[in-house]
C-alpha cells in the first residue's frame, strides 16, 4: 500500500502586516514552519503505516527552502519526500496548485490513499485537497476525525459535521482531509534525524509532469487574480456608552442586529 | 495572464543583494551564472516590478478571451441541513439578488437532496427566479460524487456567470470539487462581494488569519465560484410575491453512484463547548442571586449563545466548571462575548481576550473589563438585559 501525504511550508506566524503606504507585505524576519494542521495528516499516515506496513511519501510544493519541512517529515518517519518546485509553478492559485500537486502524485503513483490536513494557516482556503481529489479522479472525504478501520480495499472513517456525525466507508484510491481529533502527532525523532540526514529528496519540475503544458501551471494556469492586498480596517474602536437602562438596551439591540447576531438558524 | 521577466545583466553584487531582499516571499535568488532569477516561491504579487521596474518587468501573455455573454445569472448552490435550507443559503440568495439586479440578470438556486419540495419552495420565496431541484434517494445525504454531478449538470444546463456556495463543511468540499471540474477559479471565504458590468465578481477575502485582505477577480473563466461563511451577509426578507419557478431535474443512475458507503449516521445534539461557541453570554459577581442566572440564560438563548462565567460563580456552584472562562478555566474566542457584571480580572481576561467583539455591562465605570471591551456599557444589567430581551422578542415578531 502506498500513501501520499500533502504538506506545506507556511510563515511562522500569521502576524504579517501590509504597509499601508506601499501596499506590500511586511514579512521581515518571519520564520517558516510546517503548517501545523499537516502534523495530523502525517500522524494519520504514520499510524496507518504501522498497521498495514504502507510506504509513505510526503509531497510539498514550494521554493527550494521548502525542503526543510520534508526533512521534518523524514524525522517523523515518512519513507520518501517529493519537492514540487519550478519557477513555472510560481503565482499559482488553488486550481493551479492543486493541478501541479495532482500531477506530481500521479508521476510518483499510483497511491492508494492521499492524506491532507484540514487547511493551511496562510491561505486558509481548505480547498486544495478537494481539488486534488477531483484532478486525480478519486473519491474524498473531509472533516475526518477518526480512522475506524482499514483493509486493503478501503478504510472506514468518521466525519464530524456541525449537526451530524457520519461513519463512511471509502474505497481506495481515496483522499481524506483530517482534523486535529485524529490523534496527537508524534515528535520528530533525533535518532531519525541522524538516520535520514542524507536521504534524497526528489525534486519534480514541469518537465517531470505527464502534462507538460506550461499554461496549466503557475500564474498562467490560475483563473483568479489578486487585484491588490490591503490591511483590514483596524477594529481598535473602544466605545463607552452611558445612559438609562432603556436607551442602553436600545443601542445594544441595534448593535447586535447590525452585526447579525440576532439571526436564527433555519 | 502574464509573467515576470528579469533583466539582471551588469548588476553589482550589492545591488543584487538589495533586489533579493525586495521579495517578501524570498522568491528572488541568484542563479549559478550570477544572474537573478525567480524561484517557485513567486506569488506574482509584482512587488518587485513596482520597486525595481528597471530590473523586473511584467509581460502580459495574451490568452484567448472567453465570451462572457454566454454565462448569465447569479446562482446559489443551496444546502439542506437537518431537513431545512441552511440559513447561509438564504443569506447568499439575498446577496445574489443584489448582484443580479446590478447586471440585470436572473438569480438561480441549485439544491440537491431527497424530498426537498419544501426547501425548493423556500428558495423560490427568498428570490430565486428559477430553482433547480435534484430530488433523489441517492442524494439524501451528502456524498461528494453525486452532489458534484448534480451541480455539474446544473451549470451545464444554465451556464451561470457566478456560483455562490456557503462556507459550510460540505460547501467547502463541493465548491472546490466543482470548480476544479470546470477548471475555473474559486475564492474562499469572501467577506465582500460586488460585481462589475462585465459580470466579473469583485471578491474580497481575508488571508493570513485575517491580518491581510485580498481583492480577487476571476477575469477570464466562468463560472466564477465564491464561498461565503455563515452570517457574513444579512438574512434577506422573503419576497411578498415571489415569481420564480421550480424545475425538477433528474440524473442518470451512473451519475448518482458513489464509492462512499454511509455506515452510520448520528444526529448530534447541538450542545457545543464554550470553546467552540460563536457567541457567549458570561456572568460574574454582578449577578446577585442564583435565580438571576435565568436572566443570563434567557439572553443566551435569544442570541443562540453559550452561558459561561467567572471563577466565583463556578465556585458558588451556579454554573458547571466546564463553563468557566479564565486561566484556571477555559480559553474562548467567540465572535461576540457579552460580559454581564464582570469586573475583568487579569485571570478572566486572559481566557477571553481573543473574542472578536467584547461587550461589557457593569455598574462600576472603573471596572477593568472596560479596558478591553469594544463596547463598554456603564449601567445595570438588571435594567439593560430585560429591556434588551423585550426588544429582541418584539423584533422577531415583526
Amino acid at each position: 500500500m502506498k500513501i501520499a501525504v500533502c504538506i506545506k511550508q507556511v510563515p511562522g506566524t500569521t502576524a504579517v502586516e501590509v504597509d499601508p503606504v506601499t501596499g506590500t507585505l511586511k514579512r521581515d524576519g518571519v520564520e517558516s514552519k510546517l503548517n501545523p494542521y499537516d502534523l495530523y495528516a502525517l500522524e494519520t499516515a504514520l499510524r496507518l503505516k504501522e498497521k498495514l506496513g504502507a510506504e509513505l511519501t510526503a509531497f510539498t510544493m514550494g521554493p527550494p527552502q521548502a525542503e526543510d519541512i520534508l526533512r521534518e517529515a523524514y524525522m517523523m518517519g515518512v519513507d520518501a519526500a517529493v519537492l514540487i518546485s519550478d519557477r513555472k509553478f510560481g503565482g499559482a492559485d488553488v486550481l493551479a496548485t492543486s493541478y501541479a500537486i495532482s500531477q506530481a502524485i500521479t508521476a510518483q503513483g499510483p497511491f492508494d490513499l492521499v492524506v491532507t490536513g484540514r487547511q493551511t494557516t496562510d491561505g486558509d482556503t481548505a480547498q486544495v485537497g478537494s481539488e486534488v481529489a477531483e484532478f486525480l479522479g478519486i473519491t474524498h472525504a473531509a472533516s475526518v476525525t477518526s480512522i475506524d478501520g482499514v483493509t486493503p480495499a478501503g478504510l472506514t472513517v468518521t466525519c464530524d459535521l456541525p449537526l451530524q456525525r457520519m461513519t463512511l466507508r471509502l474505497p481506495f484510491p481515496a483522499l481524506i482531509a483530517v482534523e486535529k481529533a485524529v490523534g496527537e502527532p508524534r515528535l520528530p525523532s533525533y535518532k531519525r534525524k541522524l538516520a535520514t540526514a542524507g536521504k534524497p529528496i526528489t525534486v519534480l519540475a514541469l518537465k517531470d509532469m505527464a502534462d507538460g503544458d506550461e499554461s496549466h501551471y503557475g500564474q498562467s494556469g490560475s483563473p483568479t487574480r489578486v487585484v491588490r492586498i490591503f490591511p483590514p480596517e483596524a477594529d481598535t474602536g473602544h466605545e463607552h456608552w452611558e445612559g438609562d437602562g432603556t436607551s442602553l438596551a436600545d443601542r445594544l439591540y441595534h448593535f447586535l442586529a447590525d452585526r447579525k447576531f440576532l439571526q436564527r438558524i433555519g | 495572464m502574464g509573467k515576470i521577466v528579469v533583466r539582471s545583466a551588469g548588476l553589482s553584487p550589492e545591488r543584487k543583494k538589495e533586489l533579493i531582499a525586495i521579495c517578501p516571499f524570498h522568491a528572488i535568488q541568484e542563479e549559478k551564472d550570477g544572474s537573478l532569477g525567480l524561484n517557485a516561491g513567486c506569488k506574482m504579487c509584482r512587488i518587485c516590478t513596482r520597486k525595481a521596474p528597471e530590473v523586473f518587468g511584467f509581460v502580459e501573455v495574451e490568452q484567448p478571451k472567453i465570451d462572457k455573454s454566454k454565462w448569465r445569472g447569479i446562482a446559489v448552490a443551496a444546502e439542506i441541513s437537518a431537513g431545512r435550507v441552511h440559513p447561509v443559503s438564504l443569506e447568499l440568495l439575498g446577496k445574489a439578488r443584489q448582484l443580479a439586479a446590478k447586471i440585470k440578470q436572473p438569480v438561480y438556486a441549485w439544491v440537491a437532496g431527497y424530498k426537498i419540495d419544501e426547501a425548493a419552495e423556500t428558495l423560490r420565496r427568498y428570490g430565486a427566479d428559477a430553482v433547480y431541484a435534484y430530488d433523489d434517494p441517492a442524494l439524501e445525504f451528502f456524498r461528494i460524487e453525486p452532489y458534484t454531478a448534480a451541480l455539474e449538470d446544473f451549470i451545464n444546463a444554465v451556464k451561470p456567470a457566478a456560483v455562490l456556495v456557503g462556507g459550510t463543511p460540505s460547501g467547502r468540499t463541493l465548491a472546490p470539487r466543482a470548480a476544479a471540474r470546470f477548471r475555473t477559479g474559486l475564492t474562499a471565504d469572501c467577506t465582500v462581494l460586488d460585481i462589475k458590468e462585465n459580470t466579473d465578481l469583485e471578491q474580497i477575502r481575508p488571508a493570513f488569519g485575517g491580518n491581510i485582505m485580498a481583492h480577487i477577480n476571476t477575469p477570464n473563466h466562468r463560472p466564477q465560484f465564491a464561498s461565503v461563511r455563515y452570517k457574513i451577509f444579512p438574512l434577506p426578507e422573503m419576497l411578498q410575491n415571489p415569481g420564480g419557478r421550480i424545475e425538477k431535474r433528474t440524473l442518470p443512475p451512473e451519475k448518482l453512484a458513489s464509492g462512499i458507503e454511509i455506515i452510520d449516521l448520528e444526529n448530534k445534539p447541538e450542545e457545543i463547548g464554550i470553546e467552540e461557541a460563536e457567541v457567549i453570554v458570561a456572568a460574574g459577581r454582578g449577578v446577585k442571586r442564583q435565580e438571576d442566572m435565568a436572566l443570563i440564560r434567557k439572553l443566551a438563548d435569544a442570541l443562540h449563545a453559550q452561558v459561561a462565567g467567572t471563577r466565583c460563580l463556578i465556585e458558588a456552584g451556579w454554573l458547571d466548571h466546564k463553563r468557566q472562562i479564565g486561566l484556571s478555566g477555559r480559553t474562548v474566542a467567540p465572535k461576540l462575548i457579552i460580559c454581564c457584571g464582570i469586573s475583568g480580572s487579569v485571570q478572566f481576561a486572559a481566557g477571553m481576550k481573543g473574542a472578536e467583539k467584547i461587550v461589557a455591562i457593569n455598574t462600576d465605570p472603573e471596572a477593568s473589563i472596560f479596558n478591553i471591551a469594544h463596547v463598554g456599557i456603564t449601567g445595570d444589567l438588571y435594567e439593560i438585559v430585560p429591556a434588551l430581551l423585550k426588544k429582541i422578542e418584539q423584533g422577531e415578531s415583526l
